[in-house]
Protein backbone atom coordinates (compact mmCIF):
# COMPACT_ATOMS: atom_id res chain seq x y z
CA UNK A 1 0.00 0.00 0.00
CA UNK A 2 1.44 3.51 -1.26
CA UNK A 3 1.60 6.62 0.84
CA UNK A 4 -0.95 8.65 -0.60
CA UNK A 5 0.89 11.26 -1.30
CA UNK A 6 3.70 9.59 -3.46
CA UNK A 7 0.91 8.75 -5.36
CA UNK A 8 -0.35 12.21 -6.05
CA UNK A 9 3.36 13.30 -6.69
CA UNK A 10 3.70 10.30 -9.24
CA UNK A 11 0.52 10.86 -11.07
CA UNK A 12 2.04 15.16 -11.06
CA UNK A 13 5.29 13.85 -12.68
CA UNK A 14 3.65 11.73 -14.87
CA UNK A 15 1.54 14.46 -16.04
CA UNK A 16 4.34 16.75 -16.51
CA UNK A 17 5.94 14.14 -18.81
CA UNK A 18 2.73 13.81 -20.76
CA UNK A 19 2.53 17.91 -21.26
CA UNK A 20 6.45 17.98 -22.23
CA UNK A 21 5.19 15.29 -24.88
CA UNK A 22 2.20 16.68 -26.42
CA UNK A 23 4.16 20.71 -26.08
CA UNK A 24 6.86 18.81 -28.01
CA UNK A 25 4.46 17.61 -30.66
CA UNK A 26 2.82 21.09 -30.47
CA UNK A 27 6.35 22.79 -31.20
CA UNK A 28 6.89 20.55 -34.28
CA UNK A 29 3.11 20.91 -35.17
CA UNK A 30 4.42 24.98 -34.81
CA UNK A 31 6.94 24.88 -37.95
CA UNK A 32 5.14 23.43 -40.20
CA UNK A 33 2.75 25.45 -40.68
CA UNK A 34 3.87 27.49 -43.37
CA UNK A 35 1.50 26.80 -46.30
CA UNK A 36 4.16 26.05 -48.96
CA UNK A 37 6.83 25.00 -48.47
CA UNK A 38 10.86 25.27 -46.07
CA UNK A 39 12.93 24.52 -48.00
CA UNK A 40 11.37 27.19 -51.04
CA UNK A 41 10.85 29.56 -48.02
CA UNK A 42 14.80 28.80 -46.86
CA UNK A 43 16.35 29.32 -50.54
CA UNK A 44 13.66 32.38 -52.04
CA UNK A 45 11.70 32.13 -54.96
CA UNK A 46 14.92 32.24 -57.60
CA UNK A 47 15.92 28.66 -56.32
CA UNK A 48 16.68 26.30 -58.81
CA UNK A 49 14.50 23.11 -59.04
CA UNK A 50 17.90 20.60 -58.14
CA UNK A 51 18.56 22.75 -55.30
CA UNK A 52 15.00 22.87 -54.06
CA UNK A 53 14.95 18.85 -54.56
CA UNK A 54 18.39 18.63 -53.13
CA UNK A 55 17.60 20.50 -49.77
CA UNK A 56 14.30 18.67 -49.40
CA UNK A 57 16.10 15.38 -49.20
CA UNK A 58 18.27 16.73 -47.05
CA UNK A 59 16.24 18.33 -44.35
CA UNK A 60 13.86 14.62 -44.90
CA UNK A 61 10.67 17.17 -46.32
CA UNK A 62 9.51 13.84 -48.37
CA UNK A 63 8.78 11.98 -45.27
CA UNK A 64 5.32 12.31 -43.72
CA UNK A 65 4.83 14.81 -40.82
CA UNK A 66 4.33 12.07 -38.50
CA UNK A 67 7.39 10.42 -39.58
CA UNK A 68 9.58 13.38 -39.47
CA UNK A 69 8.16 14.05 -35.87
CA UNK A 70 8.96 10.59 -34.72
CA UNK A 71 12.54 10.77 -36.21
CA UNK A 72 13.19 14.53 -34.97
CA UNK A 73 12.07 13.21 -31.14
CA UNK A 74 13.85 10.21 -30.89
CA UNK A 75 17.19 12.18 -31.71
CA UNK A 76 16.43 14.74 -29.68
CA UNK A 77 15.78 12.02 -26.70
CA UNK A 78 19.36 10.77 -27.61
CA UNK A 79 20.99 14.23 -27.62
CA UNK A 80 21.05 14.84 -31.39
CA UNK A 81 19.20 18.23 -31.99
CA UNK A 82 20.69 17.92 -35.60
CA UNK A 83 22.41 20.71 -37.57
CA UNK A 84 21.69 24.61 -37.94
CA UNK A 85 21.11 25.04 -41.64
CA UNK A 86 22.43 28.44 -41.70
CA UNK A 87 26.19 27.63 -40.45
CA UNK A 88 25.85 23.87 -40.65
CA UNK A 89 27.07 23.31 -36.94
CA UNK A 90 25.99 21.11 -34.60
CA UNK A 91 22.91 22.49 -32.92
CA UNK A 92 23.28 20.17 -29.25
CA UNK A 93 27.19 21.34 -29.32
CA UNK A 94 26.67 25.09 -29.36
CA UNK A 95 23.72 25.20 -27.56
CA UNK A 96 25.50 23.16 -24.68
CA UNK A 97 27.87 26.28 -23.46
CA UNK A 98 24.88 28.83 -24.03
CA UNK A 99 22.40 26.84 -21.68
CA UNK A 100 25.17 27.02 -18.99
CA UNK A 101 25.33 30.65 -18.76
CA UNK A 102 21.51 30.94 -19.39
CA UNK A 103 21.14 29.02 -16.03
CA UNK A 104 23.97 30.87 -14.91
CA UNK A 105 22.26 34.08 -15.22
CA UNK A 106 18.64 33.33 -14.21
CA UNK A 107 20.17 31.53 -11.27
CA UNK A 108 21.87 34.76 -9.94
CA UNK A 109 18.70 36.75 -10.54
CA UNK A 110 16.74 34.03 -8.56
CA UNK A 111 19.39 34.68 -5.84
CA UNK A 112 18.61 38.14 -5.39
CA UNK A 113 15.24 38.64 -6.11
CA UNK A 114 13.84 35.64 -4.12
CA UNK A 115 14.90 36.67 -0.68
CA UNK A 116 14.62 40.12 -1.44
CA UNK A 117 10.34 39.79 -2.43
CA UNK A 118 9.98 38.23 0.87
CA UNK A 119 11.78 41.04 3.15
CA UNK A 120 9.29 43.39 0.86
CA UNK A 121 6.34 41.30 1.26
CA UNK A 122 6.76 40.96 5.13
CA UNK A 123 8.04 44.77 5.80
CA UNK A 124 4.89 45.30 3.25
CA UNK A 125 2.27 43.56 5.36
CA UNK A 126 4.38 44.98 8.74
CA UNK A 127 3.48 48.36 7.55
CA UNK A 128 0.37 47.72 5.71
CA UNK A 129 -1.43 50.69 3.97
CA UNK A 130 1.33 53.23 5.47
CA UNK A 131 3.95 54.54 3.31
CA UNK A 132 6.36 51.85 3.11
CA UNK A 133 3.73 49.66 1.93
CA UNK A 134 2.26 52.41 -0.79
CA UNK A 135 5.89 52.98 -2.14
CA UNK A 136 6.44 49.16 -2.69
CA UNK A 137 3.13 48.57 -4.88
CA UNK A 138 3.60 52.38 -6.41
CA UNK A 139 7.20 50.87 -7.52
CA UNK A 140 5.84 47.40 -8.41
CA UNK A 141 2.94 48.97 -10.48
CA UNK A 142 6.01 50.80 -12.43
CA UNK A 143 7.62 47.89 -13.00
CA UNK A 144 4.76 46.08 -14.59
CA UNK A 145 4.19 48.70 -16.68
CA UNK A 146 7.08 48.83 -19.03
CA UNK A 147 8.30 45.91 -21.40
CA UNK A 148 11.65 44.37 -19.40
CA UNK A 149 13.55 45.71 -22.23
CA UNK A 150 12.71 48.75 -21.88
CA UNK A 151 13.42 48.46 -17.69
CA UNK A 152 17.15 47.44 -19.49
CA UNK A 153 17.87 50.36 -21.18
CA UNK A 154 16.55 52.72 -18.97
CA UNK A 155 19.24 51.10 -16.51
CA UNK A 156 21.86 51.27 -19.08
CA UNK A 157 21.31 54.80 -19.79
CA UNK A 158 21.63 55.80 -16.52
CA UNK A 159 23.84 53.41 -14.49
CA UNK A 160 26.22 51.90 -17.20
CA UNK A 161 26.47 55.03 -19.28
CA UNK A 162 26.46 57.99 -17.22
CA UNK A 163 27.29 56.77 -13.69
CA UNK A 164 29.69 54.39 -15.48
CA UNK A 165 28.98 51.51 -12.43
CA UNK A 166 28.56 48.94 -14.58
CA UNK A 167 29.44 47.91 -18.46
CA UNK A 168 26.53 48.10 -20.87
CA UNK A 169 27.36 44.37 -22.91
CA UNK A 170 27.39 41.27 -20.62
CA UNK A 171 29.72 39.38 -22.32
CA UNK A 172 31.03 36.11 -20.04
CA UNK A 173 33.95 33.92 -21.30
CA UNK A 174 35.04 31.04 -19.64
CA UNK A 175 39.07 32.99 -19.06
CA UNK A 176 36.98 35.29 -16.34
CA UNK A 177 36.77 34.67 -12.96
CA UNK A 178 33.89 34.34 -11.21
CA UNK A 179 33.91 37.88 -9.80
CA UNK A 180 34.71 38.89 -13.09
CA UNK A 181 31.56 37.20 -14.35
CA UNK A 182 29.13 38.65 -11.82
CA UNK A 183 29.96 42.33 -12.69
CA UNK A 184 29.66 41.59 -15.94
CA UNK A 185 25.94 40.68 -15.46
CA UNK A 186 24.85 42.98 -12.87
CA UNK A 187 23.06 44.92 -14.79
CA UNK A 188 21.14 42.01 -16.52
CA UNK A 189 20.66 40.38 -12.87
CA UNK A 190 19.05 43.64 -11.71
CA UNK A 191 16.49 44.00 -14.97
CA UNK A 192 15.71 40.29 -14.10
CA UNK A 193 15.24 41.08 -10.43
CA UNK A 194 12.64 43.79 -11.52
CA UNK A 195 10.74 42.41 -13.47
CA UNK A 196 9.83 39.05 -11.39
CA UNK A 197 10.33 41.09 -7.89
CA UNK A 198 7.12 42.78 -8.15
CA UNK A 199 4.70 40.00 -8.58
CA UNK A 200 6.72 37.44 -6.01
CA UNK A 201 6.22 40.97 -3.08
CA UNK A 202 2.11 41.41 -4.07
CA UNK A 203 1.48 37.70 -3.68
CA UNK A 204 3.68 36.83 -0.83
CA UNK A 205 1.83 39.89 1.06
CA UNK A 206 -1.52 38.78 -0.15
CA UNK A 207 -0.74 35.38 1.35
CA UNK A 208 0.53 36.60 4.37
CA UNK A 209 -2.43 38.71 4.70
CA UNK A 210 -5.04 36.24 4.22
CA UNK A 211 -3.11 34.47 7.06
CA UNK A 212 -3.42 37.38 9.10
CA UNK A 213 -7.37 37.28 9.56
CA UNK A 214 -6.96 34.07 11.34
CA UNK A 215 -8.17 33.74 15.01
CA UNK A 216 -4.84 32.79 16.20
CA UNK A 217 -3.03 35.78 14.83
CA UNK A 218 -5.30 37.83 17.00
CA UNK A 219 -4.53 35.88 19.85
CA UNK A 220 -0.86 36.51 19.45
CA UNK A 221 -1.66 40.46 19.17
CA UNK A 222 -3.35 40.34 22.47
CA UNK A 223 -0.51 38.04 23.76
CA UNK A 224 1.39 41.43 23.46
CA UNK A 225 4.34 39.41 20.92
CA UNK A 226 5.47 41.95 18.14
CA UNK A 227 4.52 42.75 15.42
CA UNK A 228 7.47 41.86 13.23
CA UNK A 229 6.97 38.52 15.37
CA UNK A 230 3.58 37.96 14.51
CA UNK A 231 4.28 37.90 10.66
CA UNK A 232 7.50 35.87 10.66
CA UNK A 233 6.73 33.51 13.17
CA UNK A 234 3.58 32.57 13.29
CA UNK A 235 2.01 33.93 10.22
CA UNK A 236 4.75 32.93 7.57
CA UNK A 237 4.88 29.09 8.58
CA UNK A 238 1.22 29.18 7.74
CA UNK A 239 1.61 31.04 4.31
CA UNK A 240 4.89 29.18 2.77
CA UNK A 241 3.07 27.13 0.48
CA UNK A 242 1.50 29.81 -2.12
CA UNK A 243 4.63 31.54 -1.53
CA UNK A 244 6.90 28.79 -2.71
CA UNK A 245 3.97 28.54 -5.34
CA UNK A 246 4.70 31.53 -6.58
CA UNK A 247 8.39 31.68 -6.63
CA UNK A 248 8.44 28.10 -8.83
CA UNK A 249 5.86 30.19 -11.31
CA UNK A 250 8.02 33.24 -11.31
CA UNK A 251 11.38 30.88 -11.75
CA UNK A 252 9.98 29.94 -14.98
CA UNK A 253 8.78 33.01 -15.82
CA UNK A 254 12.37 34.35 -15.44
CA UNK A 255 13.80 31.69 -17.66
CA UNK A 256 11.67 32.96 -20.59
CA UNK A 257 12.22 37.20 -19.84
CA UNK A 258 15.84 36.13 -19.74
CA UNK A 259 15.24 35.90 -23.89
CA UNK A 260 15.01 39.67 -24.10
CA UNK A 261 17.60 40.45 -21.72
CA UNK A 262 19.91 38.22 -23.17
CA UNK A 263 19.35 40.13 -26.58
CA UNK A 264 19.90 43.33 -24.80
CA UNK A 265 22.92 42.90 -23.35
CA UNK A 266 24.40 40.65 -25.88
CA UNK A 267 24.93 38.32 -23.72
CA UNK A 268 25.74 34.72 -25.28
CA UNK A 269 23.07 32.53 -24.17
CA UNK A 270 20.24 30.61 -25.24
CA UNK A 271 17.52 33.34 -25.77
CA UNK A 272 19.92 35.28 -28.25
CA UNK A 273 21.00 32.40 -29.89
CA UNK A 274 17.02 31.87 -30.79
CA UNK A 275 16.03 34.97 -31.51
CA UNK A 276 18.73 35.26 -34.23
CA UNK A 277 17.41 32.23 -35.39
CA UNK A 278 14.61 33.17 -35.66
CA UNK A 279 15.44 36.04 -37.84
CA UNK A 280 17.22 33.49 -39.87
CA UNK A 281 14.56 31.23 -40.37
CA UNK A 282 16.72 28.32 -39.22
CA UNK A 283 14.00 25.68 -38.17
CA UNK A 284 15.92 23.07 -36.70
CA UNK A 285 17.55 25.37 -34.12
CA UNK A 286 13.94 27.07 -33.07
CA UNK A 287 12.65 23.83 -32.73
CA UNK A 288 15.61 22.38 -30.30
CA UNK A 289 15.27 25.84 -28.33
CA UNK A 290 11.67 25.92 -28.17
CA UNK A 291 11.73 22.38 -26.76
CA UNK A 292 14.14 22.99 -24.00
CA UNK A 293 12.64 25.81 -22.84
CA UNK A 294 9.13 23.95 -22.59
CA UNK A 295 10.76 21.49 -21.01
CA UNK A 296 12.82 23.66 -18.13
CA UNK A 297 9.60 25.96 -17.80
CA UNK A 298 7.58 22.80 -17.53
CA UNK A 299 10.16 21.40 -15.13
CA UNK A 300 9.62 24.10 -13.34
CA UNK A 301 5.84 24.56 -12.95
CA UNK A 302 6.08 20.78 -11.98
CA UNK A 303 8.28 21.36 -9.16
CA UNK A 304 5.53 24.03 -7.85
CA UNK A 305 3.02 21.66 -7.84
CA UNK A 306 5.08 19.05 -6.13
CA UNK A 307 6.45 22.00 -3.56
CA UNK A 308 2.47 22.09 -2.75
CA UNK A 309 1.67 18.97 -2.14
CA UNK A 310 4.84 18.43 0.20
CA UNK A 311 3.85 21.47 2.03
CA UNK A 312 0.60 20.27 2.73
CA UNK A 313 0.21 18.87 6.20
CA UNK A 314 -2.93 17.29 5.69
CA UNK A 315 -1.91 15.19 2.73
CA UNK A 316 1.64 14.36 4.32
CA UNK A 317 -0.07 13.14 7.39
CA UNK A 318 -3.42 11.57 6.09
CA UNK A 319 -6.01 10.62 8.78
CA UNK B 1 -25.20 60.23 -11.58
CA UNK B 2 -22.06 58.10 -11.69
CA UNK B 3 -19.13 59.42 -9.16
CA UNK B 4 -16.43 58.39 -11.09
CA UNK B 5 -12.58 58.49 -8.85
CA UNK B 6 -10.22 60.62 -9.55
CA UNK B 7 -7.95 57.95 -10.11
CA UNK B 8 -9.94 56.06 -12.88
CA UNK B 9 -10.71 59.85 -14.40
CA UNK B 10 -7.64 60.54 -14.81
CA UNK B 11 -6.76 56.75 -16.38
CA UNK B 12 -10.15 57.36 -18.31
CA UNK B 13 -8.63 60.48 -19.90
CA UNK B 14 -5.23 59.95 -20.77
CA UNK B 15 -6.33 56.47 -22.34
CA UNK B 16 -8.84 58.71 -24.68
CA UNK B 17 -5.94 60.71 -25.40
CA UNK B 18 -3.67 57.80 -26.94
CA UNK B 19 -6.60 56.28 -28.76
CA UNK B 20 -7.59 59.94 -30.35
CA UNK B 21 -4.00 60.67 -31.11
CA UNK B 22 -3.85 56.80 -32.73
CA UNK B 23 -6.86 57.71 -34.46
CA UNK B 24 -5.93 61.15 -35.52
CA UNK B 25 -2.17 60.14 -36.48
CA UNK B 26 -1.88 62.05 -39.50
CA UNK B 27 -3.52 65.42 -39.20
CA UNK B 28 -1.69 65.82 -35.90
CA UNK B 29 2.11 64.40 -35.98
CA UNK B 30 3.94 67.26 -37.91
CA UNK B 31 6.30 65.43 -40.36
CA UNK B 32 5.55 62.73 -42.35
CA UNK B 33 6.27 58.93 -41.05
CA UNK B 34 9.46 58.26 -43.10
CA UNK B 35 10.47 61.80 -44.35
CA UNK B 36 14.30 62.49 -43.32
CA UNK B 37 13.80 66.59 -42.08
CA UNK B 38 16.77 66.63 -39.74
CA UNK B 39 20.70 65.22 -38.87
CA UNK B 40 20.75 62.23 -36.93
CA UNK B 41 19.99 62.29 -33.59
CA UNK B 42 19.10 65.97 -33.25
CA UNK B 43 19.14 67.29 -29.46
CA UNK B 44 14.88 68.45 -29.18
CA UNK B 45 14.22 72.05 -30.52
CA UNK B 46 11.04 74.11 -31.27
CA UNK B 47 11.22 72.26 -34.43
CA UNK B 48 11.41 69.10 -33.29
CA UNK B 49 9.74 68.38 -30.00
CA UNK B 50 11.21 65.31 -28.97
CA UNK B 51 14.56 65.58 -31.45
CA UNK B 52 15.78 63.41 -34.40
CA UNK B 53 16.25 59.67 -34.56
CA UNK B 54 19.02 57.35 -35.79
CA UNK B 55 18.39 58.57 -39.97
CA UNK B 56 17.13 62.43 -38.74
CA UNK B 57 13.27 61.68 -39.37
CA UNK B 58 10.97 63.75 -36.63
CA UNK B 59 10.67 61.84 -32.97
CA UNK B 60 7.39 62.76 -32.17
CA UNK B 61 5.94 62.09 -35.03
CA UNK B 62 7.42 58.22 -35.61
CA UNK B 63 6.16 58.38 -31.78
CA UNK B 64 2.76 59.07 -32.85
CA UNK B 65 2.89 56.87 -35.83
CA UNK B 66 4.36 54.44 -33.86
CA UNK B 67 1.28 54.82 -31.26
CA UNK B 68 -1.31 54.23 -33.74
CA UNK B 69 0.71 50.70 -35.37
CA UNK B 70 0.62 49.52 -31.51
CA UNK B 71 -2.91 50.60 -30.43
CA UNK B 72 -4.09 49.37 -33.67
CA UNK B 73 -2.85 45.94 -33.29
CA UNK B 74 -3.51 45.06 -29.64
CA UNK B 75 -6.42 46.36 -30.06
CA UNK B 76 -7.69 44.01 -33.06
CA UNK B 77 -5.17 41.29 -30.92
CA UNK B 78 -7.39 41.87 -28.36
CA UNK B 79 -11.06 41.61 -29.62
CA UNK B 80 -9.49 38.97 -31.53
CA UNK B 81 -8.67 36.94 -28.48
CA UNK B 82 -11.83 38.06 -26.55
CA UNK B 83 -14.10 36.87 -29.10
CA UNK B 84 -12.16 33.31 -29.67
CA UNK B 85 -11.53 33.07 -25.73
CA UNK B 86 -14.98 34.17 -24.57
CA UNK B 87 -16.95 31.93 -26.98
CA UNK B 88 -15.46 28.74 -26.31
CA UNK B 89 -14.87 29.07 -22.54
CA UNK B 90 -18.35 30.22 -22.11
CA UNK B 91 -19.73 27.13 -24.52
CA UNK B 92 -17.25 24.95 -22.76
CA UNK B 93 -18.94 25.84 -19.36
CA UNK B 94 -21.98 25.52 -20.10
CA UNK B 95 -21.63 22.50 -22.76
CA UNK B 96 -19.32 20.28 -20.06
CA UNK B 97 -18.64 16.61 -20.77
CA UNK B 98 -16.40 16.19 -23.23
CA UNK B 99 -16.49 19.17 -25.04
CA UNK B 100 -15.39 21.14 -21.80
CA UNK B 101 -12.73 17.96 -21.35
CA UNK B 102 -11.28 18.54 -24.64
CA UNK B 103 -10.87 22.05 -24.64
CA UNK B 104 -9.89 22.74 -21.39
CA UNK B 105 -6.56 19.99 -21.88
CA UNK B 106 -6.04 21.81 -25.03
CA UNK B 107 -5.60 25.37 -23.33
CA UNK B 108 -3.34 23.51 -20.85
CA UNK B 109 -1.54 22.13 -23.77
CA UNK B 110 -1.42 25.84 -25.32
CA UNK B 111 -0.36 27.31 -21.55
CA UNK B 112 2.34 25.15 -21.18
CA UNK B 113 4.83 26.40 -23.41
CA UNK B 114 5.56 29.59 -22.69
CA UNK B 115 4.08 32.60 -25.01
CA UNK B 116 7.01 34.44 -26.18
CA UNK B 117 9.13 31.27 -27.15
CA UNK B 118 5.82 30.06 -28.95
CA UNK B 119 5.41 33.56 -30.65
CA UNK B 120 8.92 32.79 -31.78
CA UNK B 121 8.59 29.27 -32.80
CA UNK B 122 5.43 29.78 -35.09
CA UNK B 123 6.79 33.35 -36.37
CA UNK B 124 10.64 31.42 -37.44
CA UNK B 125 8.42 30.39 -40.63
CA UNK B 126 4.92 32.73 -41.10
CA UNK B 127 5.96 35.67 -42.90
CA UNK B 128 6.09 38.70 -40.46
CA UNK B 129 2.86 40.86 -41.73
CA UNK B 130 0.08 42.67 -39.23
CA UNK B 131 -2.22 40.06 -40.02
CA UNK B 132 -0.17 36.91 -38.94
CA UNK B 133 1.00 39.48 -35.48
CA UNK B 134 -2.65 39.63 -34.69
CA UNK B 135 -3.74 35.82 -35.08
CA UNK B 136 -0.87 34.47 -33.34
CA UNK B 137 -0.61 37.20 -30.73
CA UNK B 138 -4.60 36.60 -30.04
CA UNK B 139 -4.87 33.02 -30.35
CA UNK B 140 -1.96 32.33 -28.19
CA UNK B 141 -3.70 35.25 -25.63
CA UNK B 142 -6.96 33.55 -26.01
CA UNK B 143 -6.22 30.90 -23.95
CA UNK B 144 -5.87 33.27 -20.80
CA UNK B 145 -9.82 34.63 -22.10
CA UNK B 146 -10.92 31.07 -22.11
CA UNK B 147 -9.87 30.15 -18.26
CA UNK B 148 -11.25 33.61 -16.95
CA UNK B 149 -14.52 32.81 -18.85
CA UNK B 150 -15.12 29.44 -18.10
CA UNK B 151 -14.52 29.25 -14.30
CA UNK B 152 -17.18 32.59 -14.34
CA UNK B 153 -19.49 30.84 -16.28
CA UNK B 154 -19.05 27.76 -14.46
CA UNK B 155 -20.31 29.49 -11.48
CA UNK B 156 -22.89 31.00 -13.43
CA UNK B 157 -24.17 27.97 -15.07
CA UNK B 158 -25.78 26.56 -11.52
CA UNK B 159 -27.86 29.38 -10.51
CA UNK B 160 -31.43 29.01 -10.50
CA UNK B 161 -32.39 31.64 -13.67
CA UNK B 162 -30.05 29.33 -15.49
CA UNK B 163 -31.85 26.59 -14.38
CA UNK B 164 -35.25 28.40 -15.45
CA UNK B 165 -33.71 29.29 -18.39
CA UNK B 166 -33.09 25.06 -19.35
CA UNK B 167 -36.71 24.26 -18.04
CA UNK B 168 -38.67 26.80 -20.79
CA UNK B 169 -36.59 25.11 -23.06
CA UNK B 170 -34.69 28.36 -24.01
CA UNK B 171 -31.80 27.23 -26.72
CA UNK B 172 -28.13 26.46 -25.90
CA UNK B 173 -27.61 29.99 -27.71
CA UNK B 174 -30.37 31.72 -25.66
CA UNK B 175 -28.49 30.57 -22.68
CA UNK B 176 -25.20 31.49 -23.48
CA UNK B 177 -25.84 35.01 -24.73
CA UNK B 178 -29.05 36.30 -22.72
CA UNK B 179 -28.64 34.78 -19.23
CA UNK B 180 -24.56 34.34 -18.73
CA UNK B 181 -23.03 36.53 -20.99
CA UNK B 182 -24.53 39.91 -19.10
CA UNK B 183 -24.18 38.32 -15.71
CA UNK B 184 -20.13 37.43 -17.33
CA UNK B 185 -19.48 40.48 -18.86
CA UNK B 186 -18.37 42.88 -16.08
CA UNK B 187 -15.26 40.58 -14.86
CA UNK B 188 -14.63 39.97 -18.33
CA UNK B 189 -14.54 43.48 -19.64
CA UNK B 190 -11.87 44.40 -16.67
CA UNK B 191 -9.89 41.68 -17.69
CA UNK B 192 -10.11 43.04 -21.20
CA UNK B 193 -7.97 45.99 -19.91
CA UNK B 194 -5.17 44.16 -18.69
CA UNK B 195 -5.10 42.31 -21.77
CA UNK B 196 -4.65 45.00 -23.80
CA UNK B 197 -1.53 46.25 -21.76
CA UNK B 198 0.16 42.77 -22.26
CA UNK B 199 -0.99 42.62 -25.75
CA UNK B 200 1.02 46.37 -25.75
CA UNK B 201 4.00 44.88 -24.17
CA UNK B 202 3.90 41.51 -26.20
CA UNK B 203 3.78 43.30 -29.32
CA UNK B 204 6.89 46.22 -28.27
CA UNK B 205 8.85 42.89 -26.84
CA UNK B 206 8.59 41.24 -30.56
CA UNK B 207 9.33 44.40 -32.65
CA UNK B 208 11.92 45.24 -30.92
CA UNK B 209 13.08 41.66 -30.94
CA UNK B 210 13.06 42.32 -34.92
CA UNK B 211 10.20 39.79 -35.71
CA UNK B 212 6.88 42.21 -35.32
CA UNK B 213 6.34 45.73 -37.10
CA UNK B 214 9.15 45.63 -39.67
CA UNK B 215 10.37 48.92 -40.98
CA UNK B 216 9.72 51.35 -42.28
CA UNK B 217 6.67 51.21 -40.27
CA UNK B 218 7.34 52.08 -36.94
CA UNK B 219 5.88 51.18 -33.69
CA UNK B 220 7.06 51.89 -30.01
CA UNK B 221 9.12 48.69 -29.96
CA UNK B 222 10.79 49.35 -33.20
CA UNK B 223 11.21 52.53 -32.09
CA UNK B 224 13.58 51.23 -29.06
CA UNK B 225 15.05 48.67 -32.04
CA UNK B 226 15.94 51.55 -34.57
CA UNK B 227 17.45 54.11 -31.51
CA UNK B 228 19.21 51.62 -29.74
CA UNK B 229 23.17 52.70 -30.17
CA UNK B 230 22.53 55.71 -29.09
CA UNK B 231 22.26 54.70 -25.51
CA UNK B 232 25.62 54.34 -25.19
CA UNK B 233 26.41 57.77 -26.54
CA UNK B 234 23.85 59.06 -24.00
CA UNK B 235 20.99 59.50 -26.40
CA UNK B 236 18.05 59.04 -24.97
CA UNK B 237 15.78 58.50 -28.31
CA UNK B 238 15.67 54.95 -27.24
CA UNK B 239 13.73 55.82 -23.65
CA UNK B 240 11.00 57.71 -25.13
CA UNK B 241 8.68 54.70 -25.99
CA UNK B 242 8.98 53.74 -22.58
CA UNK B 243 7.11 56.73 -21.35
CA UNK B 244 4.28 56.18 -23.54
CA UNK B 245 4.14 52.61 -22.60
CA UNK B 246 4.23 53.74 -19.07
CA UNK B 247 1.26 55.86 -19.08
CA UNK B 248 -0.64 53.84 -21.14
CA UNK B 249 -0.25 50.85 -19.51
CA UNK B 250 -0.98 52.56 -15.96
CA UNK B 251 -4.45 54.46 -16.96
CA UNK B 252 -5.61 51.46 -18.22
CA UNK B 253 -5.05 49.48 -15.24
CA UNK B 254 -6.38 52.38 -13.01
CA UNK B 255 -9.50 52.35 -15.32
CA UNK B 256 -9.93 48.12 -14.56
CA UNK B 257 -9.30 48.67 -11.53
CA UNK B 258 -11.85 51.01 -10.92
CA UNK B 259 -14.18 48.67 -13.03
CA UNK B 260 -13.18 45.59 -10.81
CA UNK B 261 -13.73 47.68 -7.42
CA UNK B 262 -17.27 48.18 -8.96
CA UNK B 263 -18.61 45.34 -9.88
CA UNK B 264 -17.01 43.18 -7.36
CA UNK B 265 -18.01 45.33 -4.01
CA UNK B 266 -21.83 44.48 -3.15
CA UNK B 267 -23.24 47.82 -3.35
CA UNK B 268 -22.23 48.13 -7.07
CA UNK B 269 -19.02 50.26 -5.90
CA UNK B 270 -21.27 53.13 -4.95
CA UNK B 271 -21.01 52.77 -1.15
CA UNK B 272 -16.72 53.94 -1.52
Amino acid sequence: MLHPIVKLLVQRIALGLLLLFAASALIFAGTQLLPGDVAQSILGQSATPEALANLRAELGLNDPPVQRYFNWLFSALHGDLGTALSNGEDIAQSLGKRLGNTLFLAACAAAVSVPLALILGIVSVRYRNRWPDRLISAVSLASISIPEFLIAYVLIFYVAVQLRWFPSVAMISDAMTLGQKLSAIALPVAVLTLVVLAHMMRMTRAAILNVMQSAYIETAELKGLAPIRIIARHALPNAIAPIVNVIMLNLAYLVVGVVVIEVVFVYPGMGQYLVDHVAKRDVPVVQACGLIFAAVYIGLNTVADVVSILANPRLRHPK
Amino acid sequence: MIRIPLSALLGLTVTALFFAGAALAPWIAPYPMTQIVGDVWEPASAEHLLGTDSIGRDLLSRMIYGGRTTIWIATLATMLSFLTGSVLGLTAAVAGGWVDQALSRLVDLVMSIPTLIFALVVLSVLPTTMTTLVLVMGLLDSTRVYRLARAVAVDITVMDFVEAARLRGEGRGWIVFREILPNALSPLVAEMGLRFIFMVLFLSTLSFLGLGVQPPNADWGGIVKENKEGIVYGISAALTPAIAIAALAISVNLVADWILTRTTSLKGGRGE
